[in-house]
């Protein structure tokens, strides 16, 4: 009994974040379009997180490739099917894995920075001085972060697409003596616009979902010091699980649109 | 003061109530505020200052009763409204409130922002705040540059850069060593000389109290307790009273 009302409980605290979170997106979508806009911090948020990500995100990128392609190898010499190499790669990394792992990554990085930046900002009532001064802090810290996420990540995705491409080249060029010219020339054969925009599309909803929830953690950050710990850290887990969700979302409505 | 019909009044609560679940911190307190006045509220932590101070700026709504600025009550003010209003505010947070992604420049030019005419004399008016709190050669530091003290002057150089009409300091001297908390009330007192304002003060330092107080408020149990002079709540023999200046 005891158990099923602890249950019980957290299941209601989910779904009442569930709705706390709805309604913090119907602020964020009812702010997006009513003036002062604020440009100066839009560009100095997409600064700080493009500039900033983009170290991790080649490291992570140039790996991924790089094993993916070592790990498959042997698996396709054994089935005579090596010269598939550059296009099973390129399929695999700009359909799902290079935006998945890459979002998870920036959800960590980007994500939890934006948690512990806002919940910081929260407990030492800096957000409450924005308010007092008559500025809407709302405008200024979320919908710029929120935006400037969204715009981001599409682009590190598609960077750290590329650099995973020339991680698995250079296996290729290192263990099967193929060019890198002839690589790519491979990999873009493969590849059609059905790759492409649905992996897009969904890189938008994947930065949507990294700025908004790093932002509701932490704008709603509670409980002092503590809290922003927390509120970085559920950021990124919360932001994680929302990844797949949106994935699965994306792979479904894909299938129906452009028939993987 | 109170008798006197003359003064105008800046800012009026009345009977104004907030509770937290069972524990009702305000329980109907009213005062008022007159222009050009320093008055002092008092009382323990946990008393529910800073709880009034929050309804009074609009940081959190009042579960009922009436708080008017300058003829305005803001618990019926549209947000933009409101906004408008709290430009004739400033605030001096207990922890100052730096933006610390900013430079001292930036922090004082941020209230400026929604203010296009004060935006383009920005420089000077940072300057003139900043020569206020003798601050000038901090302009391009950032907060973590700064002392407590150093902190708590940038922050009253930011609550005044758009000469407020009313000036609330959340305990401006908590946390400060007695020499700095001197100089602090000092400023509080020449920027008071300057400016005109009417301020409002909210602490449990009795010093602070004897020093910068024209009027006093003592609230007790979530109401208006006392009010008077210090030199008439601390000769007063209720018990309650007595406590604060023992």
């Amino acid at each position: 009994m005891i158990k099923s009302l602890h249950i019980s409980d957290r299941i209601k605290t989910f779904l009442i974040e569930i709705g706390e979170l709805s309604y913090f997106a119907g602020r964020f979508f009812k702010e997006v379009f009513v003036k002062p806009f604020e440009f100066k911090e839009l560009l100095r948020q997409c600064y700080y997180m493009g500039n900033r990500s983009l170290l991790l995100v080649s490291v992570t990128g140039f790996i991924l490739g790089l094993v993916f392609t070592l790990q498959s190898r042997p698996t396709l010499i054994e089935f005579g099917a090596v010269s598939w190499m550059p296009s099973m790669v390129s399929i695999s990394i700009i359909r799902e894995i290079g935006p998945v792992v890459i979002a998870l990554i920036c959800a960590g990085r980007i994500g939890s920075g934006i948690g512990a930046e806002l919940g910081s900002m929260r407990v030492t009532e800096q957000i409450d001085a924005m308010e007092v001064s008559g500025t809407n802090p709302f405008k200024y810290l979320v919908v710029t972060r929120i935006m400037a996420a969204t715009l981001m990540l599409p682009l590190l995705i598609i960077f750290g697409d590329a650099i995973a491409l020339l991680g698995s080249a250079l296996v290729e060029y290192l263990k099967g003596a193929v060019s890198f010219q002839l690589y790519f020339n491979k990999v873009f054969n493969a590849l059609a616009f059905s790759d492409l925009i649905p992996a897009l599309l969904k890189s938008v909803f994947f930065g949507f979902a990294i700025g908004l929830v790093g932002c509701f953690k932490g704008y709603n950050c509670k409980k002092g010091t503590v809290g922003v710990g927390e509120a970085s850290n559920s950021a990124v887990v919360f932001t994680s699980m929302l990844l797949f969700i949106i994935d699965f979302i994306a792979v479904f409505v894909s299938d129906i649109f452009f028939e993987i | 003061m109170e008798n006197d019909k003359n003064i105008e009044q800046v800012l009026k609560i009345k009977d104004l109530t907030k509770s937290f679940g069972a524990n009702h911190v305000l329980k109907g307190f009213t005062m008022t505020l007159y222009k050009g006045e320093n008055l002092v509220i008092m009382g323990k932590s946990g008393s529910g200052k800073s709880v009034m101070i929050r309804c009074l700026v609009g940081l959190m709504p009042p579960d009922s009763g009436e708080i008017e600025i300058m003829g305005h009550d803001i618990t019926k003010l549209k947000q933009q409204e409101l906004d408008n209003l709290r430009t004739d505010l400033g605030f001096l947070f207990q922890g100052s409130a730096l933006y610390d992604s900013m430079t001292v420049r930036e922090n004082l030019e941020f209230p400026l922002r929604t203010h296009k005419e004060k935006l383009a004399n920005a420089e000077k008016l940072v300057l003139e705040a900043l020569e206020n709190v003798g601050l000038t050669d901090a302009i391009d530091l950032m907060p973590s540059e700064l002392s407590g003290g150093m902190k708590r002057r940038v922050a009253l150089a930011r609550a005044i850069i758009l000469h407020p009409k009313i000036i609330i300091y959340d305990e401006p001297t908590t946390g400060l060593d007695p020499i700095t908390a001197k100089e602090i009330l000092q400023l509080m007192r020449e920027i008071q000389q300057k400016q005109g304002a009417s301020s409002l003060i909210i602490t449990h330092d009795v010093d602070c109290s004897r020093v910068i107080s024209n009027r006093m408020i003592l609230l007790i149990d979530g109401i208006n307790y006392a009010e008077g002079t210090f030199k008439e709540l601390s000769s007063s023999k209720d018990k309650k009273i007595q406590a604060f200046f023992k």
